[in-house]
């Protein structure tokens, strides 16, 4: 239960961390808040020989609001995050769905893009990702690319980040006058992993789109027309296509009944709140 | 910049309960161990060494963090409390003072972390109700005492601290 030793660089600028990724390919890793990496660490899930500490790079702990998205940082925490006096306004989704995140002495810690990165199919950050359409900015020494969220995460825990690069940020779209927000968990204890979670968005003329986390091995989404006379037979459809499994913490029938009914009230939740 | 092989054993210095420390240890040392094997500071308990159970929980620039889950070197330059640094020589915050009154404790193991959350909890936020206080409870496991007389306790300590009626 302690890690495997590897090599620590800190890095205090972005090159730093670049060059030392570069120079460790496929056996270095990021290290931020650690809330998912340290675990893994201690378990010996995980057994890096170089991490690279990004957290001491002042340009990664930004929140920036500009046009109609909001960029944060790799360094940004996740107790920072719930702090930002804009989050309600610009953010409503995240801010209802943080809460959820782990317990609150590991949000202290944890950052935004780290939960992106460990990519966990039960993830609320990488779920609200996926139900806004953001995007995840990787940097490498050679370029800088922006990749969709629906095109990031791959599988369960595996991402389309390549050895050498690192995420420096990702981009959620800001609130639009007229839309509506929700989220809802379902788990054994709050701050545990979710069984089903989901997140609704719903547009001004009654479209909408559901997201669901930990039933399939990344965040699945419906779109959803504004006639929803047809909805549960939509969500019904949607539930067995998403091929959940038995495991200990629920059966896949379970999952499939949480994401008919939860999926049904995070989505009447989020057209009525539209303002 | 720093840059360490696995084997290098260097300086990291951090505020240890208002006192400058310096330990010295490999990359892969947890602070948890730093503060029991380096220090002697055998208050902060070792649980689960996953970040489940909250028994190593400490406040970090004030705010309560897993020690277990942050490398040693992680705390270069930062303020550490842990719970050595609540009582003054015998005389008890009244956080402990009421642990001791509710009973709420009995092994005592999950007890550190839980009085570095709610410590940190009332400093941020007086006035914290019960929900908030089972919220910050709920990142903790004690397996002795079904968290009633815990959640007592804290809400008592609540009220001395407001400077209110003592009971709850």
């Amino acid at each position: 239960m302690k890690p495997a030793p590897f090599d620590y660089v800190a890095a205090t600028e972005m090159s730093e961390a670049l060059d030392a990724l570069h120079q460790g390919g496929t056996e270095a890793r990021v290290i931020a808040g650690g809330q998912s990496l340290v675990p893994m660490l201690n378990m010996r899930l995980a057994r890096p020989a170089m991490l690279v500490d990004i957290t001491r790079i002042p340009e990664l702990s930004r929140i920036e609001a500009k046009g109609d998205q909001v960029t944060i940082g790799a360094a940004v925490r996740q107790s920072a995050l719930e702090r930002w006096p804009d989050l309600a306004d610009r953010l409503p989704l995240v801010r209802a769905a943080l809460p959820w995140v782990g317990h609150a002495q590991l949000r202290n810690r944890g950052t935004v893009c780290g939960s992106v990165a460990h990519a966990d199919p039960s993830a609320e950050l990488p779920l609200c990702l996926i139900a806004l359409g953001g995007n995840v900015t990787l940097r490498s020494r050679r370029k800088t690319r922006t990749v969709a969220a629906r095109d990031f995460f791959q599988g369960m825990m595996s991402t389309d980040l390549a050895p050498g690069e690192m995420i420096v940020s990702v981009a959620f779209p800001a609130r639009k006058d007229g839309t509506g927000f929700a989220f809802r968990e379902v788990a054994r204890r709050h701050g545990d992993f979710a069984i089903v979670a989901c997140a609704a968005t719903a547009r001004p003329d009654g479209t909408a789109t559901l997201a669901v986390g930990g039933v399939a091995d990344t965040p699945a989404t419906l779109d959803l027309p504004a006639d929803m006379a047809d909805l549960d037979d939509r969500l019904n459809e949607f539930a067995w296509h998403l091929q959940a499994r038995d495991d200990l913490h629920a059966t896949a029938r379970y999952r499939r009944d949480l994401v008919r009914r939860l999926g049904h009230t995070t989505l009447k939740e989020a057209l009525s709140c539209r303002d | 910049m720093p840059r360490l092989t696995k084997d290098d054993v260097q300086p990291v210095g951090f505020k240890l309960n208002g006192r400058p420390v310096v330990v010295r240890v490999t990359p892969r040392t947890l602070l948890t161990d730093a503060l029991r094997h380096e220090i002697g500071a055998t208050g902060t308990h070792v649980g689960c060494e996953h970040g489940v159970c909250g028994a190593c929980t400490v406040q970090v620039d004030g705010e309560p963090a897993r020690a277990c889950l942050m490398l040693a070197h992680q705390a270069d330059g930062c303020d550490i409390r842990t719970v050595e640094g609540l009582a003054q020589g015998d005389a008890l915050t009244p956080l402990q003072e009421a642990f001791r009154a509710h009973f709420a404790l009995q092994c005592g193991f999950c007890t550190a972390g839980i009085l570095m959350t709610l410590d940190a909890l009332f400093s941020r936020q007086p006035d914290a109700d019960e929900d908030a206080i089972r919220e910050a409870l709920s990142g903790h496991l004690c397996r002795c005492t079904g968290y009633a007389p815990i959640v007592q306790a804290a809400l008592t300590a609540r009220n001395r601290i407001k400077g209110g009626p003592i009971d709850a």
